[in-house]
């Protein structure tokens, strides 16, 4: 029960915060270029009919990302909610 | 010291470069100081080339480069890299970069890579009147004391924010910043930029100040090398003392277990931090009663459910406002220029014109144009309006979006989509725009495929020939939606067929897995409707008659002598009618339709008027202005409901435009994707009616 969330396992209202991107260096830049560095709040807040590309909300834009390159980012471990 | 470019207006004029992420409305900016008329877009693929202007402010001169939206300077698509390189090669005097104020955390990242090659940097804080919407409000004394950097607010719609930033570039133009925007960077970092730094101080001619130069050096060093260094007099790989820092700095960042990538990515990263740190207390937000307009549009258009629904109804839409509004004015039109005919004809014959070159001019060259002008030209300038808004508005990555999936099938990205687009309207301009494409092997099936979407120039025949032959009689409301209705069917059918043949190539000659990218979909922006239409309905017209005279004149004159030349008791253009009948049949047409394709290269919207030039010609001379008497005439030269499917086939599947297959070789710059943007479309269209030949001799056969 300790597996660390990935970015891609967000549904649409839920947000998190980024802990760590292990991705090839090309996304990886990318992602920087978005803002998305460890400590980053994510929320998300569309995904498509087919399932496997989503919108998040990150540092004031929307962005799309899909689900296979989503899975590159890992997401702190929630605390618990009330 | 700065290199001069060839078509530069000014040579002693300041350069200034207009740099910004992609959506902020640099154009906007680029527009507002030029005045010159480049069309603004609200997806990244919209300003892919760098289009120079100029203004004069208190005599002095200025030009004004327009970079494409980048995010950050290390390029991933060709889009970027031009904007990169242009930087690089630090060309321009001084850079403005445009931001968006609701986002401005983000668009810093770029701010301050770009403050990192030179002081003279001018942040322009874009979308005030945006911000202000969503209830935020920002001190951007506080951040530009913080950045060493003038810091502009601006409303570039509304044309405030502009004479600042003159001031500002006049006083840059006067005396360049003299203090750098300090980014902390962690310890390990700081010190190897020291040793670089105190190394390179010795060095004469710097293009950059030591520091700047270091950073780039760490970030990149073949590339500085490259860029930075090509006009400096000292090339970086023969100063002894640099080459021996670089050494040292490798070894100490070896020692510490810190590769080139990984300090890569810490300098990144400490770029991102950096800008919180500057932003930190900037913004503060109001709690705001508006609604957010874009969350609750998006709630349809991307929704699970009705968002490709709505999709189809837009196009639906789109394609019904085109077919009605292009009703009247081409009725009018056509009365107004077939009419002529006679009045023409009644002149020359004043003038002393000899019989011949009168009827050259008259019903080769007037006849065309007109045919052009009247039925084609009215539903293009309705389109590309409608299609503008649309752009405008920010909806098309959210078409991006919602077909992403099919392209990733297709073994391409959802960024397809956006170049389709553009292809509805121009396929050159599609082709260009596929640039936005990272992976270059997308990107070459995008660009291969484009043509296989209709431009503008073939929604005329398609559109045409759908309410001749598969309305019947009808008109009104109910034909002009039916016409919709097929006319986006056919649409939908170029777009899957685009999908199947991406799919053929990446399984092919074009192998490989789908890339990554990422998409941002910027917020709904309300476009400021009239002016788009009036100017887009203008641009249009005057593209339109500008090719009609350039092509469409010259192509009925040739029209009208193949038919009025004999040879060996038969015309010139029976000759080759005849040669490519037996060709033709198996496709479904006939010798004349394909002469017409053949000709058309030049530009697609001149098809059709050869075709009813070409059958005039040979029978009798009829004038006539409605769709019904040119139904008779086709159906009078062996048209049936199969050369009606095979036609439109053929018009959605054949060879590129001769602009486009030009462009194609000017963004590919190889001759091979050339040939084979030609081969494709072409095999496609020829399979096709092939087919549908085949189904009906079946169905001759069976009944």
């Amino acid at each position: 029960m300790n597996k660390a969330k990935t970015l891609a396992s967000l549904s649409p209202g839920e947000s998190g915060i980024v802990a760590d991107i292990f991705a090839p260096p090309a996304m990886k830049e990318r992602f920087l270029d978005l803002g998305l560095i460890p400590k980053t709040t994510v929320l998300c807040t569309a995904q498509s009919y087919s399932r496997d590309i989503c919108v998040y909300e990150i540092r004031g834009a929307s962005i799309a990302i899909r689900d296979c390159d989503a899975a590159y980012i890992t997401l702190e471990k929630e605390k618990s909610n009330g | 010291m700065v290199k001069k470019k060839k078509n530069e207006p000014q040579k002693d004029a300041f350069v200034v470069a207009l740099a910004g992420n992609p959506n902020v409305g640099k154009s906007t900016v680029f527009n507002a100081l030029t005045g010159m008329h480049q069309h603004t877009g609200n997806w990244p693929g919209k300003t892919v080339s760098n289009a120079f202007g100029s203004y004069t402010y208190q005599n002095k001169a200025y030009t004004l480069v327009d970079l494409p939206g980048t995010y950050s300077l290390s390029a991933h698509s060709e889009e970027e890299k031009h904007a990169d390189d242009f930087l690089f090669s630090l060309e321009s005097n001084a850079v403005a970069v445009v931001c968006d104020a609701t986002c401005l955390l983000r668009n810093l990242h770029l701010v301050l890579q770009i403050a990192e090659l030179t002081p003279n940097t001018v942040v322009c804080v874009n979308l005030m009147d945006e911000a202000k919407h969503k209830g935020l409000s920002l001190d951007l004394d506080l951040l530009s004391k913080r950045l060493s950097l003038p810091v502009i607010p601006m409303a570039a719609r509304s044309k405030k924010g502009l004479g600042e930033l003159k001031d500002t570039l006049a006083q840059l133009a006067q005396a360049p910043n003299p203090s750098a925007t300090r980014i902390p960077y962690p310890e390990t970092i700081e010190h190897a930029v020291g040793i670089l730094e105190n190394a390179l101080e010795s060095l004469p001619d710097l293009p950059l100040s030591p520091r700047a130069l270091a950073l780039q050096m760490l970030k990149n060093a073949e590339e500085a090398e490259k860029t930075l260094l090509s006009f400096s007099g000292v090339a970086l790989a023969e100063a002894e003392n640099v080459q021996k820092a670089l050494l040292e700095v490798e070894t100490e960042l070896n020692k510490a277990g810190i590769s080139k990538e990984q300090l890569r990515e810490d300098m990144g990263e400490a770029l991102v931090r950096a800008a919180e740190g500057f932003m930190e207390g900037i913004v503060t937000e109001a709690p705001t009663k508006k609604k957010d307009f874009s969350r609750t549009a998006d709630r349809i258009f991307m929704s699970k459910t009705v968002g490709i629904p709505v999709m189809l109804l837009l196009l639906l839409l789109v394609f019904w406002i085109t077919i009605v509004g292009a009703n009247y004015p081409s009725e009018m039109l056509s009365n107004l220029l077939f009419g002529m005919e006679e009045k023409l004809l009644a002149f020359f014959t004043y003038c002393g014109v000899s019989p011949w070159l009168r009827e050259l001019l008259v019903f080769g060259l007037w006849r065309v144009l007109s045919w052009v002008v009247a039925v084609m030209l009215p539903p293009m300038a309705i389109f590309f309006p409608m299609f503008t808004l649309l752009e405008d508005l920010g909806y098309l990555p959210r078409v991006a979006f919602n077909l992403d999936h099919q392209f990733r099938k297709a073994g391409t990205c959802g960024k397809q989509s956006l170049t389709m687009c553009m292809g509805f309207g121009c396929n050159a301009v599609g082709v260009t725009g596929c640039r936005i494409i990272d992976s270059p092997r997308e990107r070459l099936i995008a660009v291969l495929t484009n043509s296989l979407v209709p431009c503008n120039g073939r929604f005329p025949i398609l559109i045409s020939i759908i309410t001749m032959f598969f309305l019947g009689a009808s008109s009104g409301f109910s034909a002009s939606l039916a016409s919709s209705v097929l006319l986006t069917l056919t649409i939908v059918f170029s777009v899957l067929v685009t999908q199947l043949v991406s799919k053929i190539l990446s399984k092919t000659i074009l192998k490989g897995i789908p890339s990554s990218f990422t998409l941002e979909l910027p917020p709904y922006r309300k476009p400021q409707i009239g002016k788009v239409i009036i100017r887009s309905i203008f641009d249009r017209t005057l593209f339109v008659l500008g090719r009609a005279v350039a092509v469409a004149a010259p192509a009925g004159i040739l029209i009208w002598l193949l038919s009025n030349l004999s040879y060996g008791g038969e015309t010139l253009l029976a000759h080759c009618a005849t040669f490519l009948d037996p060709f033709a049949h198996w496709l479904g047409l006939d010798g004349v339709i394909l002469l017409a394709f053949i000709l058309g290269l030049p530009a697609n919207e001149i098809v059709f008027p050869i075709i009813i030039m070409a059958y005039l010609s040979a029978g009798s001379l009829l004038e006539f202005d409605s769709l019904t008497q040119l139904h008779a005439l086709l159906i009078g030269n062996g048209w049936t409901i199969e050369t009606a499917i095979c036609v439109m086939l053929f018009a959605l599947m054949h060879w590129p435009c001769s602009t486009t297959l030009l462009t194609i070789q000017k963004e590919t710059k190889s001759f091979k994707w050339t040939a084979l943007s030609f081969l494709i479309p072409t095999v496609c269209g020829l399979f096709s009616c092939f087919l549908v030949h085949l189904l009906f001799l079946g169905i001759h056969a069976i009944f």
